[in-house]
């Protein structure tokens, strides 16, 4: 009884110890980027206001996100414009319109899309995709926006269709009977019964989708070009606040300003991903609520 | 007799109403059916082009034989079994908290804030970007803990990264035990923990392995989060060396040899990153593949 | 507490979450009786059952009070448990198999109790199996797994396990649901046998189950006793309640 007490101990340890972690991760990153908070070369609104990213400049360090966050978010923006539809289509298929054996065939390619590691993306968007996008656009150079944004679709799609297969196939089926009971078609249902009904699920499926574009770093890293600005068209270089740190962080000076703002940055892009899963988690639990 | 609509026949033809809604079907499938394609399309003729501009330098010797001439020839073994490594010390970490944390989750928890604090915190873990883990692992484990650039911060950094997807995939594993099996226990005077270990852990098992098997794949395609806590450009060692590296040093990985090769090393013969891109690409597929394959086998010789 | 009485209930109160299931019921189950309880769906009855052996600490929201005494003593101030959910045995509505050998169904509570000795378990998994009278159809067999038994077998293969541990009460909630009405009446008979040595409490939802097989019954309706008496009386043209009758007779229910 003693070891089974002791036991149930260690499980119940091992599962707070989720909170743990992410706790550590806030702080462990916040107590690397605190010190520069009191500097008097940095400020945070010029953090969050300012487009001018310097850091390594000897009289005049600059240490501005804002052209990063664009950057960020025009890829991530981009990426979604291309992966929501064919995320949610590639779900509608698989839930509504496709046979049994299919189904599992085209959820098992998912699968291994899935499972490409980023570096092997970021990879194909240098070599493959920089070529394609030089041939057949104007663009001086491959790695760009245009080119980031269609390696995340690829990596975003995988995880909007199999969540957004689980939203749909949650429409209770009496919604379906009912629907085909009144003389609907297929995409009558599709349309009219079931993007209703399963609508918070899927936007949970987009959301899932953002976050893990906003938090990839190696694709974006090789695929997006690196230019720190903000971009005026989609065929733009630019550079993202992941990318960012991974760049920079191998040559900043340990213990310098520079190291310690990559850190802020990083903390900042903590709370981004995490008010995205938050949100996303909120979408969900409402769903499971009904 | 009523009328049959307009285009007259028989009571029982198609309505002219009725065909276009059939046309609007069967447009509606076809265009979700180009859609679904259009996610297979990319993998295969990604694998086929990365696959023919690998060709030259392919061969069992690239995968066993050490990096010459400045990386610019040779092989990825250094890399190879500094990933196998990494993956291996992580899942050692990961698996048992991971499991254990399902085992609380699915098992002992109480629907509270404390356990609603707990779920928030497991997605919330599953969603903090990779390069976010690599400053955690850069100032917990490389300087806090003072365990510097080395196999052992790396594989813990990567431990924690993979803890939230073996959670969820336990997790699944267990709920797939009815309830009903508990009960049964409960009935007859099981303690929880006896329930759990006679009924719940061993017909979970094998969902739980496929999991980690799954992230077996998973951890060897990262890259950022070892990129700064213990994986370098360049190691030296012996060809074919199993035995090669110490938990204090740092290592070569297959997602970081990628990298440097593709963007850090000039006049390398084109076809290396492309074999080396084959050789990561090629062994999460498989693993992934056969934890699919694994999983289907179970399927069909469930115990009830 | 009266000689012959095993179980009594003291305005049992329960409630999931801000729901109240039972109303605050009182009754009393006598020594070696069969206590019909009968009632619509909804009414409690599973409910009731989950409170005497307590498996109802398991449901995160479901808040008790009352008191239940076995053998005169309050079941919540049992140290152990486990030694009381052992002195009662349960058979669900489905029957289940665990995913275990047919042996090791059976063995599995003796074990949990920490019986070891392979003789002695050989023993209770034999008389066990006999008093469910499953042990002629699968002696030969004992090693195969007991999900792969048929759903009449299983049910009694449940009951078996429910005897294993030598309870002194069987409570079954509606046993009958998923099997077949030949299974139903060997297992009718099976529970003859037993009320010599033990207390039963049959819930079920054919009214003539309880008629034949208890001696008194009760019905339970929304969570609250509407009539409990000996079975003359309730199955006859006047029990002390008209909605007895008409439940019994078909007309409501």
């Amino acid at each position: 009884m003693i070891g089974e007490k002791l036991l149930e101990l260690v499980i119940r340890f091992s599962g707070i110890s989720a909170i743990l972690f992410v706790l550590a991760i806030f702080l462990f990153v916040f107590r690397e980027a605190l010190p520069v908070l009191t500097s008097e070369k940095f400020s945070v609104i010029q953090f969050f206001t300012s487009i001018e990213w310097y850091p390594t400049s000897v009289n005049n360090v600059r240490y501005g996100t804002l052209a990063l966050i664009a950057g960020t978010f025009s890829v991530t923006l981009l990426a979604m414009a291309f992966a929501v539809p064919l995320g949610l289509g590639g779900a509608i298929f698989l839930s509504e319109f496709c046979g049994p054996k299919l189904r599992e065939t085209l959820k098992i390619v998912i699968e291994l899309l899935a499972a490409i590691p980023s570096v092997v993306w970021g990879f194909i968007g240098l070599t493959v995709m920089s070529r394609i996008i030089v041939k057949y656009t104007s663009a001086p150079v491959g790695v760009n926006m245009l080119n980031g944004a269609i390696i995340l679709a690829l990596m975003a799609v995988p995880i909007i269709v199999s969540i957004g297969e689980d939203a749909l196939k949650a429409v209770p089926d009496a919604y379906r009977e009912a629907g085909q009971a009144l003389g609907a078609t297929k995409w009558q249902l599709v349309y009219r019964v079931l993007l209703p009904a399963a609508k918070n699920g899927l936007l949970a499926a987009v959301l899932l989708g953002v976050g893990r574009a906003v938090g990839e770093t190696m694709a974006v890293l090789m695929a997006t070009g690196h230019a720190v600005h903000i971009p005026h068209g989609i065929l733009d270089s630019i550079r993202t606040l992941t990318a960012n740190i991974a760049a920079e962080l191998g040559e900043a000076p340990v213990g310098s300003e520079h190291y310690r703002v990559l850190f802020l940055t990083g903390v900042l892009l903590f709370t981004i991903t995490f008010l995205v899963n938050l949100g996303a988690d909120l979408v969900i639990r409402g769903v499971r609520r009904k | 007799m009523p009328d049959t609509g307009k285009t007259g026949g028989s009571r029982f033809s198609k309505t002219e109403f009725a065909e276009r809604k059939e046309r609007v079907q069967n447009l509606a499938r076809w265009l979700f059916f180009a859609m679904a394609i259009a996610m297979i399309i990319p993998l295969l003729a990604i694998v086929a082009y990365l696959l023919v501009k690998a060709w030259p330098s392919l061969s069992l010797e690239f995968v066993l034989d050490v990096p010459r001439k400045g990386m610019t020839e040779g092989g990825v073994w250094p890399a190879f079994v500094g990933t196998v490594y990494l993956v291996f010390i992580s899942l050692a970490v990961a698996t048992p908290i991971g499991v254990l944390a399902a085992v609380y989750l699915n098992e002992y928890a109480k629907d509270n804030w404390l356990n609603r604090t707990i779920n928030l915190a497991v997605i919330n873990l599953a969603g903090v970007p990779s390069i976010v883990h690599a400053l955690f692992g850069l100032g917990a484990f490389v300087y806090a803990a003072r365990f510097g650039y080395s196999i052992l911060s790396a594989s813990l950094t990567l431990a924690i990264m993979t803890l939230p997807v073996i959670i969820a995939s336990t997790r699944e594993a267990l709920a797939s035990v009815p309830m009903a099996f508990r009960e049964a226990c409960w009935n007859v005077g099981a303690t929880r923990w006896q329930t759990i270990r006679s009924i719940v852990l061993p017909n979970s098992t094998s969902g739980i392995l496929t999991g980690v098997i799954l992230q077996v794949s998973r951890a060897a395609g990262e890259t950022a989060p070892i990129m700064f806590t213990g994986a370098v450009f360049y190691k030296a060692i012996e060809r074919g060396d199993i035995f090669a590296y110490r938990l204090n040093e740092q290592c070569m990985a297959l997602s970081m040899h990628l990298y440097t090769m593709a963007t850090q090393v000039p006049n390398v013969d084109e076809s290396v990153p492309y074999a080396t891109a084959i050789v990561l690409l090629g062994s999460v597929l498989l693993v992934n593949a056969s934890a699919i394959a694994f999983r289907a086998w179970l399927r069909s010789r469930k115990k009830w | 507490m009266p000689p012959g009485e095993k179980i009594s209930v003291q305005n049992l109160r329960l409630s999931y979450g801000s729901k109240e299931v039972l109303h605050g019921i009182s009754f009393t189950v006598a020594e070696n009786e069969i206590l019909g309880v009968i009632g619509p769906a909804q009414s409690g009855k599973s409910t009731l059952l989950r409170c005497l052996n307590r498996t109802i600490d398991f449901v995160p929201d479901a808040r008790v009070s009352g008191t239940i005494l076995l053998d005169g003593r309050d079941i919540r101030s049992r140290i152990d448990v486990y030694e009381l959910r052992r002195s009662i045995g349960m058979v669900a509505p489905l029957p289940v198999g665990l995913p275990l050998t047919i042996y090791d169904n059976v063995a599995f509570a003796p074990r949990a109790a920490g019986l070891k000795n392979r003789q002695d378990l050989d023993e209770i998994v034999e008389r066990c199996l006999r008093q469910a009278a499953l042990w002629d159809e699968v002696k030969d067999r004992l090693n195969s797994l007991g999900t792969k038994l048929s759903g009449g077998q299983q049910q009694r293969l449940t009951i078996a396990r429910a005897l294993s541990h030598e309870p002194e009460v069987l409570c079954l909630d509606e046993f009958s649901i998923a099997i077949d009405p030949v299974t139903t009446m060997r297992i009718e008979d099976v529970l003859k046998e037993l009320r010599r040595e033990i207390t039963i409490i049959l819930v079920t939802n054919l009214t003539q189950q309880a008629r034949r097989l208890a001696d008194r019954t009760m019905f339970l309706f929304k969570g609250e006793i509407v009539e409990l008496d000996r079975n003359d009386v309730i199955f006859s043209d006047n029990p002390a309640s008209q909605m007895t009758y008409d439940y019994v007779n078909g007309i409501y229910g």
